[in-house]
């Protein structure tokens, strides 16, 4: 089994590198955005708690409703492809994102920032000065985990017309065809496991640099 | 310009409608003067220093800083211009330690080489060495920290500064060694400093004035000499243990504990103890020192 796995991504590489490259394609266009919008809307929620509390409750509400049911719904209004799957993945990453930098954002300590602000901040100082930077670890550990999930639904984008890891699952399936199925798989997980790993130790690096914890 | 660096003119602040925090503070801080805001925990201090930097507005009344009403000043340029070092230091913990110290003068815009010098200057002012300039808040003791935070305090050469109870977490004897610092500094630049501290023994050091505040009102604002010797109320004279002083007081002891008031190592502790030894059942009319700890 192994074998004829291994003797497929040979005899198929041009297929599988394709599939690769567009899969790291969706999921780095779904992570930009993710992060983007992510960032924006858990600093609004910070200034505004009804918003905040909106949020919150919706983006909870998403995860309750299983991603097939999702890309139906998308697909009635967005149609089969590109588009439809990176709006599916960005809400599902969304959670993880929003929650991370909110908290982040709101935990850190009352103290500091007053001081900052008797010292003479102005917003945009006390955003980026203090409250950023003393939130990173945080919104990091919430980035890393939206970036493995973002790679790992971007198996399940090719479902509905989008290119990526997930057209070898469903060609798989589609031609009882085993080892296609585990071959595109293993390297949506191997993936992730390698982006995990590189972002874990960049979170060390920045927990140590911003909060002086070891470890 | 104004004599007066700050004067608080019928100022009255409440957080809820129930509860008045501050009531009719009077009192006017001249230009280089170190004033005391001594009280028991909870009687408003804090508050009434955080209406100077705008942290908090009062409901009515007038401040003035130097002379303009609080509302007439750009607030960010206001608080750059006054120091402000609380307890705990309230550093930045991801910056290090020379940034922490020169953090309103990147406010200002001043470059960098320039920032890091100051902060070097600043660090041998409160009495640490030069390699901790690149150190980061956490690797330095409670103390260091507080020094810390009354160098960053100095950056800017503010010609006020608000200090909450800034040495209020240390050991007392390096308590004793920042407030003899802090007396040499003062002597030295001549701010204004308003200080609020809930120890009387660390108001009679450092205070020129000491302003006695109690359930959000101004006891009495005078000299050690004049809270001493000439208490407003009894519970000015109850408050710092000085009940029935004057009443008891022979010549000689007066003088004594004159000198002692005024080169602040008056202690109302000793001289009870003193005085009871010489006037012995008279003084038990007097409160005991436990019904007094601040
Ligand atoms: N944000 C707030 N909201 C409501 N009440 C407050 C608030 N801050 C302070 N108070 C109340 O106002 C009063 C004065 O508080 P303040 O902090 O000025 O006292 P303090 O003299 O500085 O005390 P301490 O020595 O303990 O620091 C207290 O009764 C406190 O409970
Ligand atoms: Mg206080």
């Amino acid at each position: 089994m192994i074998k004829s796995i291994i003797g497929l991504y040979h005899q198929r590489s041009q297929f599988f590198i394709e599939l690769l490259l567009q899969h790291l394609y969706i999921t780095s266009v779904c992570i930009v955005i993710t992060t983007t919008v992510g960032l924006l809307l858990g600093l609004l929620m910070t200034r505004h708690p009804l918003i905040a509390a909106i949020v919150l409750r919706l983006s909870s509400v998403i995860y309750t409703i299983p991603s097939i049911a999702i890309f139906g719904i998308l697909v009635s209004i967005t149609g089969i492809g590109l588009a439809s799957a990176i709006i599916a993945i960005v809400l599902y990453g969304l959670l993880p994102m929003v929650r991370s930098t909110y908290t982040g954002l709101t935990e850190v300590d009352d103290e500091i920032i007053e001081a900052a602000v008797g010292m003479g901040s102005g917003q945009r100082h006390l955003l980026f000065w203090v409250r950023l930077p003393l939130a990173l670890a945080v919104i990091f550990s919430g980035f890393r985990t939206m970036v493995v999930m973002t790679i790992a639904l971007g198996g399940i984008a090719s479902f509905i017309g989008a290119g990526g890891l997930g057209r070898a699952i469903w060609r798989g399936i589609s031609t009882n065809y085993a080892e296609m199925t585990i071959a595109g798989s293993l390297l949506i997980a191997a993936i992730a496991i390698v982006a995990d790993l590189i972002l874990e130790y960049i979170e060390k690096r920045v927990r140590i640099r911003y909060l002086g914890e070891e470890g | 310009m104004s004599p007066w660096a700050i004067e608080f003119d019928h100022i009255s602040k409440s957080y809820t409608p129930e509860e008045v925090v501050l009531t009719d503070i009077n009192l006017s801080i001249k230009a280089g003067e170190l004033v005391v805001l001594l009280g028991h925990s909870g009687c408003g201090k804090t508050t009434l220093l955080k209406l100077v930097n705008k942290l908090l507005d009062f409901d009515s009344g007038y401040l003035r800083i130097h002379g303009k009403k609080i509302s007439d000043w750009d607030i960010e340029q206001l608080r750059r211009s006054i120091g402000w070092a609380i307890q705990h230091g309230a550093l930045f913990p991801h910056m290090r330690i020379w940034e922490n110290i020169s953090y309103v003068l990147r406010l200002q815009g001043v470059e960098k080489n320039r920032r890091r010098e100051r902060a070097a200057e600043l660090l041998q002012v409160v009495g640490l060495p030069a390699e901790y300039l690149d150190r980061y808040p956490r690797s330095l003791s409670g103390g260091q920290r507080q020094r810390v935070g009354v160098a960053r305090a100095l950056a800017a050469n503010p010609s006020i500064i608000l200090m909450d109870e800034p040495f209020g977490a240390v050991d007392e004897q390096t308590r004793l060694q920042l407030q003899q610092e802090l007396l040499q500094i003062h002597a030295r630049f001549g701010q204004t400093i308003l200080f609020v501290t809930h120890d009387i023994h660390e108001a009679f050091r450092l205070g020129d004035r000491i302003v006695l505040i109690d359930e959000g009102k101004i006891l009495q604002a005078g000299s050690k000499e004049e809270l001493v010797f000439e208490p407003a109320s009894e519970r000015v004279s109850s408050f710092l243990g000085t009940k029935g002083f004057s009443a008891l007081l022979d010549d000689e002891l007066l003088c004594d504990l004159h000198a002692q008031v005024q080169s602040g190592s008056f202690d109302p502790d000793l001289c009870l103890q003193r005085l009871a030894a010489i006037k012995g059942p008279a003084l038990k009319a007097g409160p005991s020192a436990s019904d007094r700890s601040p």
